[in-house]
């Protein structure tokens, strides 16, 4: 069949030229309006963005954020998938339940723990009858910094330790038992057993759940603009607030820009720590 | 440790996992039905004691809300139709056909996974006002499609390689042109899951905020409504939109919830 040839390339033009117009050209104009002022190459933008005063402040603040997230989410996803292993009954129900916040946006779950962190809500309900507070109490405000990034964490993993517990469950159901019955019967006890054998063989899925996850943690933004506004600023909220409250898209496009080297880098390290060889896997 | 005990240890740990989905998601109801005075009540009881419709309705009838969520639901369904008719077939020339290029095209697909996408809506507001697509559900659209097209890309990639290829070349024995195999053989057993793929972009369109908020000024979607006028409203109004958004996501994911592994098993090797 002599037109066969062409017909995977017509398949793939439409999404080629898509993601080329829609992913491929923002890009270079992000770049472009990062770094011009007026069309003229120029350092301005860049240079107004590190003289914020929220700069600083907001780089960390998101690091921070994405350094105690992460690591709490693959431990808790983890955990989760080693339990769905011994559900014998309703293992169903429970991984549905479980999966629900995947399909919660950011915004809403940030309204979700507002409801109950707010100085009248349930925390604090709890608390005055337990008698550890007197009254209602704001831990949302900047006064309270410590209590307003726990509640941002809170937030953050309710929300997303969904996708990597997904990610994770596929990439188990795709590991031969035999390997684990083997260990079993050499006499390797069960924590040996995940640590030698499920957990290297799970490695390209913890590795991609991360590499989306990281990518999608640095975009952090309106979990924590629900629950505080702009009391914990971080990066994307920064370029939000340039874009639509100071009409500056080239300080916003500064922002972008940082955001994406940082993604960039992080998805460069996860692909060369967490490298795998094609050989060890089955 | 005795076993029973260990199981009962076990179980506890499940259960209390389970609530820690759950239980949240009962309170912002909770505050969604409790009226205006209910918000402020002090200390608040953890059982609904006078349950009303008064914040919902109240929500709903803002001027706009109503308009943003049919916008919302507009933009997700465009976004779903654009990416299961783009992707598909970009999945099923993965799946079906060795090519010089499908390695790159791979890569491309995957790469826009490793960046933040809706960031890149920025610039693209100086081009949508120039083509006249700025404030349009078609121009979001367009975006959402392109952080949903690498999803169906690879879902449906992973869908048809699931599909025996016997069944395809057996249609062509008796007579099946190419095209008429695929319609009459390979999609019936695809459909189920495409429609899967399809509601996630329907998910992720409903659910994304930034693109959303900075294409738009009248047009928003609902989301990108609440978001803008999350400063000055009151308590009960955004546990309302809250719990509004949070409805049509339950649904869907239990709708997939059958085809949620099998999209993410081999969608990410």
């Amino acid at each position: 069949m002599q037109q066969s040839r062409f017909v995977p390339y017509l398949l793939i033009a439409p999404a080629t030229l898509f993601l080329t117009l829609l992913f491929v050209v923002p890009l270079v104009q992000t770049i472009a309006l990062a770094f011009s002022d007026g069309g003229a190459p120029s350092l301005g933008n860049v240079r107004k963005m590190a003289g914020d005063l929220n700069f600083g402040l907001s780089i960390r603040n998101t690091f921070l954020l994405v350094l105690t997230v992460i690591p709490l989410q693959l431990g808790l996803a983890l955990a989760m998938s080693m339990m769905l292993q011994k559900i014998s009954h309703g293992r169903d129900l429970v991984l549905w339940i479980w999966s629900i916040p995947l399909g919660i946006s950011d915004l809403a779950a940030g309204l979700v723990w507002l409801s109950i962190l707010q100085d009248r809500g349930y925390l604090n309900s709890l608390l005055f009858a337990a008698g550890i507070i007197e009254g209602p109490t704001n831990w949302l405000s900047y006064e309270h910094p410590i209590s307003l990034f726990v509640g941002v964490v809170l937030a953050e993993s309710w929300r997303a330790t969904a996708i990597v517990l997904v990610i994770l469950v596929a990439g188990l159901q795709l590991i031969p038992a035999e390997y684990a019955e083997a260990a079993e019967i050499f006499g390797a006890k069960p924590w040996t057993r995940f640590r030698k054998i499920t957990l290297p063989l799970l490695k390209p899925s913890i590795q991609s759940a991360l590499i989306l996850r990281t990518v999608l943690a640095f975009e952090v933004f309106a979990v924590v603009y629900a629950l505080s506004g702009r009391n914990y600023p971080v990066i994307v909220g920064e370029a939000y607030a340039w874009q639509q409250v100071n009409q500056n898209n080239g300080v916003a496009a500064a922002y972008a820009m940082l955001v994406m080297a940082i993604s960039l880098v992080a998805t460069l390290v996860y692909l060369r720590v967490l490298r795998v060889r094609p050989e060890t896997q089955p | 440790m005795n076993a029973g005990i260990r199981r009962l240890v076990f179980l506890a740990g499940v259960g209390v996992l389970c609530a820690w989905v759950i239980v949240p998601i009962y309170l912002i109801a909770l505050g969604a039905f409790s009226g205006r005075t209910g918000v402020f009540r002090w200390p608040k009881s953890l059982w609904p004691s006078e349950a009303t419709l008064a914040s919902l309705q109240a929500f709903l009838a803002i001027d706009g809300v109503g308009a943003a969520a049919m916008n919302g639901a507009l933009v997700a369904g465009l976004t779903m139709l654009f990416s299961l008719l783009i992707g598909a077939p970009a999945g099923y020339a993965l799946a079906r056909y060795a090519f010089p290029g499908a390695t790159l095209f791979r890569l491309l697909v995957v790469l826009t996974r490793a960046f933040p996408l809706a960031i890149l809506a920025l610039p693209l507001t100086v081009t949508f006002i120039r083509i006249g697509l700025y404030d349009t559900a078609l121009g979001v659209a367009l975006i959402h499609t392109a952080l949903a097209l690498p999803f169906a890309t690879l879902i449906s990639a992973s869908l048809f390689v699931g599909i025996p290829r016997e069944l395809e070349e057996a249609a062509w024995v008796f007579g099946c042109s190419r095209i008429e195999a695929f319609r009459r053989v390979v999609l019936p057993l695809a459909l189920p899951g495409l429609a899967a793929a399809a509601i996630f972009a329907f998910v992720i369109s409903w659910n994304e905020v930034f693109a959303a908020s900075v294409l738009t000024v009248r047009n928003k979607t609902l989301t990108a409504y609440l978001l803008t006028v999350l400063a000055e409203s009151p308590l009960h109004f955004r546990f309302a939109g809250g719990f509004l958004l949070i409805v049509p996501s339950i649904i869907f994911i239990f709708a997939v919830r059958k085809y949620l592994f099998a999209m993410w098993g081999i969608a990410n090797r």
